[in-house]
Order: C-alpha cells, then sequence, then structure tokens
C-alpha cells in the first residue's frame, strides 16, 4: 500500500542502545516531547516564583522589602515572557504535540527525526540564554513582556545594558527552535498519517496542535523581523523604531524611527500567538471532555471548521491590542468588528463542549474535573475579552487590572488547567503508572478556586480604575484602603495556589515509582496513542505494521455495541470486544 | 501592513482550497473503512523533503513579507529619504539570474541522469551565487565609501537589512548546495543527488525571485 510505504518511508530506525542516545541526543519524539515538557515545566516554574515575589510586594508593600522597583518591572517581563512563549508554547506545541502527533496519527515518528532533536536543544539554548540575562550586569530586561521601543533600548529602563539584548537574542534563538520543530509537525501531519486516518478522522487534539503550527510559523517571523531590527538599533545604532529623543537630559544619536511601527509587528506576532497556545488547549480539551464523558463530541465538523476559521481571523485582530496607541478611527471599528466576529467561532466551541456534556456519561476523574474547570475559567475570560474588544470600553480599562484578570483567566489560568488536564489523561502513557486520583483532586480543587479567587478580585481593582504596572499603590487618592486590603487577598490566594502545585508534583514523582501500573487504555478511550502494543510505547511506537484506521475518532457508546468505545482500528465488522485492552 | 495582509490573505485562502478538496465536509461518523483515503495518487508525487521545503518557503515568504511591510510603513512618514543604489547591483542580479538557468539545467540533467553535466552545472550556480554574493559585499563598500552609512537613514538601515538578509539565505543555501556537490564529485549516480538537486533548484529560483522584488522595491523607492 502506497500509504504505509509512505508514513514509514525514511524512518529506518535504528534502536538505539546507550544511556545517551536513547535519552539524551534521542530523535525519538516521545523522549524529546518529555525533553520539552520537563524544560517548559522547569523554566515556568522560575516564573511562578517571579509572580510570588511580586504579589508579596503589591499585597504587603510595609512588611516585606524584598524587591525593588528595578526588580519588579523585570520579574514582570520574565514572568510574562516565559509563561506565553517558553512555557506555554513550548508545553502545548513542542511537548504535547511531539508526544501526540505521530501516535494520533498512526505514525512511527515524525518525518524529519533529527531536525526534531535540534530543535529541542536550540530551545533549551534560548532558555539558557534567558535565564542568563539574571546574572548580566544590570539584570534582565524590565521593559514590559511586550518590549515597546524607545524605552526598552534606552538607558533609565533596567536591564538596558544587557538583560534586553539577551532577551531579544533568546527569542530570535527560540523562533529557529520552533521553526524547526514546527517544519516538523505541519509535514507530519501531511504526509505521515497512517491509511485510513483522513484529514477528518484526526483526533481534535491534532487539529488544534496542527493549526496552531501553522499559525505559528506564519506569525513568529514577525517577532522575529522587530527582534532583529531592535537588536540592531540597540547594538549599531540604527533608527528602525527609533525616533529623535533626549534621553537621560542628551540628546542620543537616533533619528526617524518609528515606535508604532514596532506595535505593529509586535501585535501581528501576538495576537495569533494567544491561539498558538488556545488552540491546542482546545483541541486537547475536547477529546478529554468526549473521553471522559463516553460521549462522540458534539458537532465534531463545526469544531474543525471552528478551529480552522479562528486561525484565519487570528491574522487581522491584532490592533486590538493598540487601541491606546491611538489610530484612525476607522481601522479601530474595523478591529473592534474583526475581534467580536472571532468571539463567533470561539462561542461555537464553548456551546459544542457543553452540548457534549449534555446526557453524556460523566466520569469526573481527574482530567475531566480540569477540562470542565477549563470552560468555566475561558468562558469568564472570553467574556471580558467581547467587553475590552470594543474601543470605547477598552480606553478606561486598558491600563488597570480589569486587563491583567482578562488575560491571565483567557490565556493564563485556562490553558494551564488544560496542560494539568493532559497531563493527567496521558500520564498513565507516558509512564506506564496510575497517579493518585484523591491528591490530583485535591490538585485540582485548590488550583480552580484558588486562581478564582486570585483573578475574579482584580476585575473589581480594574473598575476601580487601580492602574496595573505599579510597584506601590501607597498615597494614590482615588484608590481606597479596601482596594489595598483586596490585593492583600489575592496575594494571600497566589501565594497559595502557588504552594498547592506541590502536590501536582509530588504526585507526578511519586507515582512515576509506586504507583499503580497502568493499562494500556485505562479510560477506554478510542485513539490510536491507546491502542499502542506496549505501554509506554517503544522506538518505533507500533511493532511490525501500522495500524489501519477505519471510524472516526469518537465512537463512544455506540448504540447496540457491548462495550461503550470502538477504537479507530477497529474494522467496520470488527466485534470491538477483541480489542479491549 | 498591507503587504503581510496580502500575504496572510493568499496563505489562508491557499490553506482553505487545500482543505477543501481534503473533503473537509464528509460526515465522518458515517463513513466506515479505509476505502474512503484518497491520497494513493498523491502520495507518490511529493516527497516529504518537498513537502517540508515548501513549507519552510511559506515561513521564509512571511518573513520577507513582514520587512516589507515595514519597509513601505516606515516609508509611508514624511521624512523619507531613498538611497540611490549602486548600478552595478544589475550586473549582480544577472549573475543570480544565470545562477537560476544553471540550476535548472542541472536539474535536467540530473533526470536523464547526465552526471557530466550535473557536475558542470552544479559547480556554475556555486560559481554564479558565490558571484553574486561577493557583488552585494563591493554594493555595500560602494555605499559605504560613499557615506551612506548603516547609521545614516532609515532608508540605508533598510538597504542593508533587506539584501544582508536574502544574502544570508543565498549562504544558507550554498551550505545545501555544498553538501550535494561534494557528493556528486565522490562519484555518486544521479539518482541519488536528483532529490537534493531538485530541492536546491526550487530554493534557487525562490530566492531569485524574493531578490527581484526586493530589487524592484528598492530600485521604485
Amino acid at each position: 500500500m502506497a500509504y504505509v510505504a509512505l508514513a514509514d518511508r525514511g524512518q529506518i530506525l535504528s534502536h538505539p542502545h546507550s544511556f545517551i542516545t536513547k535519552y539524551i541526543w534521542s530523535q525519538d519524539h516521545k523522549v524529546i516531547a518529555i525533553q520539552y515538557g520537563i524544560t517548559a515545566i522547569s523554566v515556568g516554574v522560575v516564573a511562578l516564583v517571579l509572580s510570588a515575589m511580586m504579589r508579596l510586594q503589591l499585597g504587603f508593600p510595609d512588611t516585606f522589602s524584598l524587591i525593588a522597583p528595578d526588580e519588579y518591572y523585570q520579574f514582570v517581563t520574565m514572568h510574562g515572557m516565559i509563561m506565553v512563549i517558553y512555557l506555554l508554547t513550548a508545553l502545548f506545541l513542542g511537548g504535547f504535540g511531539n508526544y501526540l502527533i505521530p501516535l494520533m496519527i498512526g505514525a512511527r515518528d515524525m518525518v524529519f527525526p533529527y531536525l526534531n532533536m535540534l530543535s529541542y536543544w536550540v530551545y533549551l539554548l534560548s532558555v539558557i540564554i534567558l535565564m542568563a540575562s539574571f546574572f548580566v550586569v544590570g539584570g534582565p530586561t524590565g521593559a514590559g513582556w511586550t518590549l515597546y521601543p524607545p524605552q526598552a533600548i534606552l538607558f533609565g529602563t533596567p536591564g538596558a545594558e544587557w538583560g534586553i539584548l539577551l532577551m531579544l537574542i533568546s527569542l530570535a534563538v527560540f523562533i529557529v527552535a520552533f521553526t524547526m520543530g514546527g517544519l516538523n509537525y505541519v509535514t507530519t501531519v501531511l504526509q505521515a498519517r497512517t491509511r485510513g486516518m483522513t484529514l477528518m478522522r484526526m483526533p481534535l487534539s491534532v487539529w488544534g496542535i496542527f493549526t496552531a503550527t501553522v499559525l505559528g510559523l506564519l506569525a513568529f517571523p514577525a517577532l522575529l523581523v522587530s527582534a532583529i531590527m531592535m537588536t540592531l538599533d540597540r547594538l549599531l545604532g540604527t533608527s528602525f523604531f527609533m525616533p529623535a529623543i533626549v534621553s537621560m537630559g542628551e540628546q542620543t544619536n537616533y533619528g526617524g524611527g518609528s515606535p508604532v511601527l514596532f506595535q505593529h509587528l509586535f501585535w501581528f506576532f501576538g495576537h495569533p500567538e494567544v491561539y498558538i497556545v488556545a488552540l491546542p488547549a482546545f483541541g486537547i480539551v475536547s477529546d478529554l471532555l468526549s473521553t471522559h464523558a463516553r460521549k462522540n463530541i458534539f458537532g465534531y465538523r463545526m469544531m474543525v471548521w471552528a478551529i480552522i476559521l479562528i486561525g484565519g481571523l487570528s491574522f487581522i485582530v491584532w490592533a486590538h491590542h493598540m487601541y491606546v496607541s491611538g489610530m484612525n478611527p476607522y481601522f479601530g471599528f474595523f478591529f473592534a468588528t474583526t475581534t467580536l466576529i472571532i468571539a463567533v467561532p470561539t462561542a461555537i466551541k464553548v456551546y459544542n463542549w457543553v452540548l457534549t456534556l449534555w446526557r453524556g456519561n460523566i466520569h469526573l476523574r481527574v482530567p475531566m474535573l480540569f477540562a470542565i474547570g477549563f470552560i468555566f475559567t475561558f468562558v469568564h475570560g472570553g467574556l471580558t475579552g467581547i467587553f475590552l474588544g470594543n474601543v470605547v470600553v477598552d480606553l478606561p480599562l486598558s491600563d488597570t487590572y480589569f486587563v491583567v484578570a482578562h488575560f491571565h483567566m483567557v490565556m493564563g489560568v485556562s490553558p494551564i488547567l488544560v496542560v494539568f488536564g493532559a497531563i493527567y489523561h496521558w500520564y498513565p502513557k507516558i509512564t506506564g503508572r496510575m497517579f493518585n486520583e484523591t491528591m490530583g483532586k485535591f490538585h485540582f480543587w485548590l488550583t480552580f478556586l484558588g486562581t478564582y479567587s486570585i483573578y475574579l478580585p482584580m476585575h473589581y481593582l480594574g473598575f476601580l480604575g487601580v492602574p496595573r504596572r505599579y510597584y506601590a499603590y501607597e498615597g494614590i487618592e482615588f484608590i481606597p484602603e479596601s482596594a489595598l486590603q483586596l490585593n492583600s487577598g489575592i496575594t494571600i490566594a497566589a501565594l497559595f495556589v502557588a504552594v498547592v502545585q506541590i502536590l501536582f508534583f509530588v504526585n507526578m514523582i511519586w507515582s512515576l515509582f509506586y504507583g499503580k501500573k497502568a493499562e494500556g487504555n485505562p479510560w477506554g478511550a478510542t485513539t490510536l496513542e491507546w491502542q499502542t502494543p506496549q505501554t509506554p510505547p517503544i522506538h518505533g511506537n507500533w511493532g511490525d505494521e501500522l495500524p489501519e484506521v477505519h471510524r472516526w475518532a469518537y465512537d463512544y457508546s455506540v448504540p447496540g455495541e457491548a462495550i461503550d468505545f470502538i477504537p479507530q482500528n477497529v474494522p467496520a465488522n470488527d466485534n470491538p470486544e477483541a480489542h479491549r485492552t | 501592513m498591507s503587504t503581510i495582509v496580502f500575504f496572510i490573505f493568499i496563505m489562508v485562502g491557499l490553506s482553505y482550497w487545500w482543505l477543501w478538496r481534503q473533503k473537509v465536509l464528509e460526515q465522518p461518523w458515517v463513513t466506515e473503512g479505509t476505502d474512503i483515503d484518497l491520497r494513493d495518487d498523491i502520495a507518490q508525487i511529493s516527497p516529504t523533503a518537498k513537502t517540508g521545503l515548501i513549507i519552510f518557503l511559506a515561513v521564509v515568504t512571511s518573513l520577507f513579507s513582514l520587512f516589507i511591510s515595514a519597509y513601505f510603513m516606515r516609508m509611508s512618514l514624511n521624512d523619507w529619504l531613498s538611497v540611490d543604489e549602486p548600478l552595478f547591483l544589475w550586473l549582480n542580479t544577472a549573475l543570480l539570474v544565470l545562477a537560476s538557468i544553471s540550476i535548472q539545467w542541472c536539474a535536467g540533467a540530473a533526470r536523464n541522469s547526465n552526471i557530466r553535466t550535473v557536475r558542470y552545472t552544479l559547480l556554475a550556480t556555486g560559481v554564479f551565487t558565490g558571484a553574486f554574493i561577493w557583488g552585494q559585499l563591493l554594493a555595500w563598500q560602494d555605499l559605504n565609501a560613499a557615506g551612506h552609512y548603516l547609521q545614516s537613514n532609515p532608508a540605508n538601515a533598510f538597504f542593508y537589512l533587506l539584501t544582508g538578509l536574502h544574502g544570508l539565505h543565498l549562504l544558507g543555501g550554498l551550505w545545501v548546495w555544498s553538501r550535494t556537490t561534494l557528493r556528486v564529485m565522490a562519484g555518486v549516480n544521479t539518482d541519488q543527488v536528483k532529490l537534493s538537486v531538485q530541492l536546491c533548484r526550487t530554493y534557487w529560483h525562490y530566492l531569485l525571485a524574493v531578490w527581484i522584488v526586493l530589487f524592484g522595491i528598492l530600485l521604485s523607492t
């Protein structure tokens, strides 16, 4: 068959034997996925600690004097950049993308395994460069995660000596890594699907990751372009973004650059980036809900089309991040309209998730809890997004805590809940062991309620007009005492949530050694990754023959069948009972 | 930003058209079996590396479109000063065209298993491309000598940036070219280098097209 040959082509797998080729310089997509995952989560923990330090300062400015104003800005910047790019992007695409794509589409590995390995090591390099900026003269950059010029590269901004350069270089290196990985993910989905795996039979996880990767490949160049041009401005004295400007009392040599140009380039990347993180989360959550509700996903085709439509639309909404920079009112109108339109396919997805749960046989296992939690936080963050998409509402709210609350709900808490759900869901496949269910449930409830008590009050702070990006709020007349008390409360909740994450790490590590041995398909799922001959899957994934796909990914509770799921590789007239693992 | 939006519209349009052809309208829960898979013919035509290269070129196009967008946006401000491009950029352009012609010839020879022609045309491609890059460096020197430094004004900065970036992409191409050439010189037969030569051909034609667009924009502004 042409297909099997195709999926197997170029995949003369040499099975490595030494420890180094097996676990360090590995070309196996599963090992690379775990490397990506561990690196991303480790750097995420650094960002979590940074946010705890910032919250201590904001909540109890008189009690703790751990950080100075300079450091506050540096921590804000690093927290934002790490969370958005080095944690979420890397984890969803480099981690889950790498692990799930080949297994879910029935391939033996990525189509370019060597490039895949290189992608991880270059990513690690970018992380190291970024972390190095904590140790250079002047510390990391404090320009804010959007790195707006001219202030980002002028002296007076923390980290203007080396921090900003390391940040820009690290971003450029990250983009190189992402491009290598992204080429792999897209080409693998296009070329290496096993026989019978048509596009419309792919699980939604693959659809989400695939579309997000395409977005990333087209959008990350915008960040690269702005990073290159800003580096040249800083190092060689060009004036791409730098207007004639007086800095620290002296006229600089810059002149003629346009800071708004940077904003356009940055947000041309920045907005699709939201969906680079959101689309994989959408896809994964669909699979979690369907599997644990024992019911086919409601409106599969609508879900696919919505993903594709959101992907296309995400490129023409970027300027809604720039309302306060000033623009032609007609542009504002255009971008507000496109922003509201993108809410339509997004809402379709939310309805479909809820309708999937409707009359399903819901098993409230840990991954399911996280998936349902996601629906709450995402609806919440999404609705405030509709507020902010309107120019007249955005202008007064833009520089307040309302925006902080909005994007942390929609882009922080929501994807992180999916990350946790997904890790719990695939943990038995990845490690071959079950995690501790009770500890997982505690982890969910404390995290879910905890994050709500962080971000819900922030909306009220925003309505009061409490500005974001401030180091301290004493002596500002319009901010009432109650707002400061609320701030202390938020800090307590934030610290609580940060500490609770220990439950997750303890559970993961403890279960790795002492967890119950997992069966091949403990959740009774239909997708191919649960049908591998070994658990965890070995190098090459499938044994001698690739699986053949005969049906879509959501045959749960099919009427008249003896068991409530039929795996994708079960032929039409076969007895599914025989495939039960 | 109109250039990049235009490019994105084309990309989105192409993707949607392709998805349409892949039957995204079918009802996957109704159909059973493996007969619905239509890829047998398509699969034969397109090797993985080729698909990979085409996707990579889409990424590179996005990169250049963004630079061109930035160029136009900056140009629209009222203090724009244009650069007088050195005349021998025309000569460089001719060299790059020659490189493209010879790699095309080379691909034809590879198809006809004519290893001798493959060898000569491959070498010629490298020589012409190297000469092009050398010529670009001379153009930079020329501009510098005339007092048009990188820092002088945004138009100069964009000139150096765009030409430099294009040159870097060619250098990347030369790296792949050198690996292919070494294999040809080592005496492998044409079947073993056919794919590499074809990939080089696509890449060279692409970079020629990019150069013509860039050169046109630089000349006309």
